[in-house]
């Protein structure tokens, strides 16, 4: 596994090489949702449909418990992840929130960011995270 | 002899589109930003070019990981609004600018820019948000449209200093088109943010300031921000900001910012808008 410079970046999941191996078939399963026909299918009969993509069992339950953070770290990217949400008729700062660390409900979300976002100050990188 | 008139920035978050889509606009959450919109739409409506570039991202939309090309140029003659996966948004057809098109893309390849050509392509949000914003709610929108899509999602992206320089590249192009033409360039994306992971909603003021400052006065000095410059400081979305790097190279090497607008929040972004004139 090359290393990169961004991986003491805190709380982070960029779409590199290592992402894109991991979550392909995870990926290319969110895209269809894009299709309406799909996503009727989908709401069908989720696991039915989600097993037509050869995902990992952990793969297919993160989707079904709609396990937002767990769905990054097993290689799905934010904007593949969108369709779900958007599936579920939901804001996105739900799903934010959710992936938040601690997590955060919709309106602690919504207020976080009202209140300027979530400060750059100790979340540039691990080390400065841990420091505070 | 065809000309570039003018440059415009602006981020391109979605939630702006279903603001104004689904009559929004008056909720308090949404009026500070729309209000900031009103000098720019002034403008746009004494000051509407032939034709728009408008480098934008597709979010898994019309490219996923099966195929993805790091710039795309859109030689359609309509492109229509995209299903992005909660239905597509009723906003008019795009119209394209198909002759003016093919001939940036001719000359782009012959000046070693590898472009790929996209002769069908649904725009998502990142194209018909960013014209909300100038045009509002039209019944067709004012000018043709060139779309030029870039990858920013998918590492590795186009350095910063490559899309500075496809920028210069399109001026030089549309120079030596043989009508008489006006065109505009849009950079669209940004600024600081990041949607994924325990980090979601970091912003950074201090950064996006820089940045557009040097986005006036001193471009030179974001062509050399790397990928993890922008992870690090701008969030994992905030590299979406390479595209007005397009912008800005397409433009005269001294301009006039005649207008700048930034709101925090927009959703989880830090918003900016700028226009920019050649001197």
């Amino acid at each position: 596994m090359t290393q990169r410079d961004y991986d003491d970046v805190p709380g982070t999941y960029v779409l590199d090489s290592r992402n894109y191996r991991k979550g392909y078939n995870l990926n290319m399963f969110l895209m269809t949702l894009n299709k309406s026909v799909h996503r009727e299918e989908f709401a069908l009969n989720e696991k039915a449909y989600i097993e037509k993509f050869n995902v990992s069992e952990a793969q297919k339950q993160a989707v079904i418990n709609r396990d937002y953070l767990q769905l990054l770290k097993l290689g799905a990217n934010v904007y593949y992840t969108f369709k779900l949400v958007s599936h579920d008729r939901l804001q996105p700062q739900f799903m934010y929130g959710k992936m938040s660390d601690p997590e955060l409900s919709f309106e602690e979300f919504q207020q976080m960011m009202l209140s300027g976002g979530r400060s750059i100050e100790g979340n540039r990188s691990k080390k400065e995270k841990q420091n505070g | 002899m065809a000309r570039i008139v003018s440059g415009m920035g602006t981020s391109h978050v979605p939630g702006i589109g279903a603001a104004l889509d689904n009559g929004k606009t008056d909720e308090p959450y949404w009026k500070p930003l729309f209000a900031g919109f009103e000098p720019l739409r002034k403008w746009h409506r004494k000051h509407v070019p032939d034709v728009n570039i408008i480098v934008f991202n597709d979010h898994a939309t019309s490219f996923s990981l099966d195929k993805y090309s790091t710039f795309t140029l859109g030689v359609a003659e309509t492109f229509k609004p995209a299903d992005e996966g909660w239905g597509p948004r009723k906003v008019p057809v795009v119209q394209g600018h198909p002759e003016l098109a093919w001939h940036i893309l001719e000359h782009l390849i012959f000046e070693e820019f590898d472009m790929a050509v996209a002769g069908s392509l649904d725009v998502d949000h990142g194209l018909t948000v960013p014209l909300s914003i100038a045009y509002d709610q039209p019944i067709q929108w004012p000018t043709a449209v060139i779309p030029l899509c870039v990858n920013v999602i998918q590492y590795p992206q186009p350095t910063a200093l490559r899309c500075y320089k496809l920028g210069q590249a399109i001026k030089r192009a549309v120079e030596k088109f043989d009508q008489d033409l006006t065109v505009g360039i849009w950079g669209t994306g940004g600024l600081s943010h990041q949607l994924g992971g325990e980090r979601a909603g970091v912003v950074n003021p201090d950064f996006d300031k820089d940045f557009l400052n040097n986005i006036v006065s001193d471009p030179l000095a974001i062509t050399r921000l790397t990928h993890t410059d922008f992870i690090r400081e701008a969030g994992c979305e905030g590299i979406e900001m390479i595209m007005w790097n397009v912008m800005r190279g397409a433009l005269n090497e001294k301009v006039n910012e005649v207008y700048r607008f930034y709101h925090i929040p927009v959703s989880a972004t830090a918003y900016g808008a700028m226009i920019l004139e050649n001197t």
